[in-house]
């Protein structure tokens, strides 16, 4: 009974995902949404500011699974590029925009942040030529620490005390926007020739280079797409809660993303954004718990890294992810494996 | 004009002179064997002339360009490929991306082409696509094109890893002990093989090989290396009669 209707389940699941106008459908129906529950209010603003939580958490944990999970090195900085963006992003809105235009120029804003980030993640790439492993996770952790550090010691920008007057520009159209980008943009590069590349790096390196992989474009590509998103996704933040302090972007911060990333599961785009959806969820839906939620969601982590030690969806892609023509070659194999099936004797 | 000339050839691992002076020279369509005892530096001219290492001394110079000092990927986009002694495929890739990859160096499009899906992407990527699977095909691998390379089997894995190593388009194709772990039989399917993917991709090819059948069978010449010297060169019935060449593989006769 059970087998039957989760057989169907998958059936109906599959001829949704199967439809050609799933995600036209699906972004138009999002969007709408989004401005309308913006305009009219009719969603309270506690569950507005999840869902905005659930958005930028997806933005960090696609960017942070391409470095992770893809590349299968272990970055531990990602909350340091989310700070460069966001007190750049903050920066930009609240002294260098006249005050009446800040809400138009705001996505050139959160665009400034992520390119400064991703500058940054063009320096931190440079040590990823010749170290590996740990020893690029000690680089990367130390990359945290200076960020966090230097931004403490500048006054201009509150020091430790931290930075506010920012008005909240990031509503839930935007955040469904960037969204939206940076999983597609992200996907894109992944099916590309230059992510196989990213991935062939996780596998074995020294062969990818004779293969004739350039491992540093391709090394530069990840991280500064990566660092880019992170950017971004910290422009959003900081204008989502409107004050932010280098505190907030701290080891802790990227332990969290890493663990939406090894949660939904490595090298896998749906992964990440189930990882960041359940994550976030569980954390507001726990909250009664008080205390024991943090007991509680590190021994969820336990028991999944014991069971599913490659998290929810590792190394495996929903369909609705896969671009058109991988799909269109899956059906060929197949065909093909029909016939090589009934020639042989 | 010979394809491959490598002159002087030395490397040394901290003191260890893993191969000295190395001599070799190789004309376009031929088949030439490298053979030698466990530990002789046969992997490790592989590894100078692919730039995985580099030389400390000598140069290795193909079709007028000098290899020493440049990067493993630049060396393959001039047209070497290489297989390895122990499999290095992209193990939990699928055999369609593993060969995918190795058309890299060819890739037409942009990054930023490949990160919005636009421009030449499409149109490329629908061509190195049908490339690979008609490589595939001809190698009979393409039944299994979507599985991951980690679950073909043991021989399956040696032709995908050759398949790739052709992906790159090479002109000289560089076997690294092809017939390891294979029986009689089975070498002489490979045997058949080989020369098969000489004449249908044209390439040359060097090989390293402990297997003398395989050696003895299909190399038009041979160069013994014991201890990173060159010992011996020439045909194969020469090499077998060379007592250079047993001593180097049985040890010398005690003198009674």
């Amino acid at each position: 009974m059970m087998k039957a209707a989760i057989v169907t389940l998958q059936k109906r699941w599959q001829q949704l995902t199967g439809l050609k106008y799933f995600w036209p459908v699906f972004l138009a129906a999002g969007l709408a949404f989004c401005v309308a529950a913006d305009r009219y209010d009719f969603v309270d603003l506690y569950l507005q500011l999840i869902i905005i939580y659930v958005g930028i958490n997806i933005i960090l944990t696609v960017s942070l699974n391409l470095i992770n999970g893809y590349m299968g090195e272990f970055s531990v900085g990602h909350a340091g590029f989310m700070a460069v963006g966001a007190y750049i992003a903050s920066i930009l809105t609240v002294y260098v925009f006249p005050q009446n235009a800040a809400g138009i120029l705001f996505p050139a804003a959160i665009l400034a942040g992520g390119m400064g980030a991703a500058l940054v993640g063009f320096l931190v790439a440079i040590p990823s030529f010749k170290t590996r492993g740990d020893y690029l996770a000690i680089v990367t952790l130390a990359f945290g620490m200076i960020v966090k550090s230097v931004l403490e010691n500048i006054d201009a920008v509150g020091g430790p005390r931290g930075l506010l007057g920012m008005e909240k520009l990031t509503t839930l159209p935007w955040v469904f926007f960037w969204t939206v980008l940076s999983v597609w943009v992200i996907r894109n590069l992944v099916y590309s020739n230059f992510g196989r590349g990213i991935w062939s790096i996780r596998e074995d390196e020294i062969a990818s280079d004779l293969m004739s992989v350039n491992t540093r474009q391709v090394k530069i590509i990840a991280f500064v797409v990566s660092s880019f998103f992170a950017g971004v996704a910290g422009g959003l933040f900081a204008h989502a809660i409107q004050f932010i302090n280098p505190r907030m972007f701290d080891i802790l911060k990227s332990t969290d993303v890493l663990i939406m990333v090894y949660l939904g599961g490595i090298g896998s785009i749906a992964g990440s954004v189930l990882g960041a959806v359940i994550y976030t969820l569980l954390l507001e839906i726990l909250r009664p718990l008080g205390v024991w939620r943090m007991v509680f969601m590190p021994l969820m982590l336990v028991l999944l890294m014991i069971y599913r030690p490659r998290g929810i969806m590792g190394l495996r892609e929903a369909r609705l992810f896969t671009p058109l023509l991988d799909r269109v070659t899956e059906k060929l194999w197949r065909q093909r494996k029909k016939e090589a099936r009934h020639a042989a004797p | 004009m010979p394809l491959l000339e490598i002159s002087r050839l030395t490397h040394r691992f901290e003191g260890l002179c893993a191969v000295s002076d190395f001599n070799l020279r190789v004309d376009p369509h031929e088949l030439v064997g490298i053979i030698g005892p466990n530990g002789a530096g046969k992997t490790t001219v592989f590894n100078l002339m692919t730039g995985v290492y580099r030389a400390s001394e000598g140069s290795i110079n193909f079709q007028g360009k000098e290899l020493v000092g440049l990067n493993p990927h630049s060396i393959t986009r001039l047209g070497i490929a290489r297989t390895f002694q122990n499999i290095r495929l992209f193990r939990e890739i699928s055999v369609l991306d593993n060969v995918r990859i190795a058309h890299y160096g060819q890739t037409a499009y942009s990054p930023a082409e490949a990160l919005l899906h636009i421009g030449r992407f499409r149109a490329e990527e629908r061509r190195i696509t049908v490339q690979a699977l008609d490589l595939l095909a001809v190698f009979h691998l393409d039944a299994s094109a979507n599985e991951k390379a980690k679950n073909l089997p043991y021989g399956l894995q040696r032709r995908l890893e050759m398949a790739r190593a052709l992906a790159t388009e090479p002109k000289l194709l560089l076997l690294d002990e092809p017939a390891a772990g294979m029986n009689p039989n089975e070498i002489l399917q490979l045997m058949d093989f080989i020369r098969w993917i000489r004449k249908t991709f044209s390439v040359t090819i060097l090989l390293i090989e402990h297997q003398m059948r395989l050696v003895m069978g299909i190399c038009e010449r041979l160069v013994v290396l014991d201890f990173g010297a060159t010992i011996a060169e020439g045909l194969p019935a020469e090499i077998q009669a060379n007592p250079k060449v047993l001593e180097a593989y049985l040890g010398e006769e005690v003198a009674s």
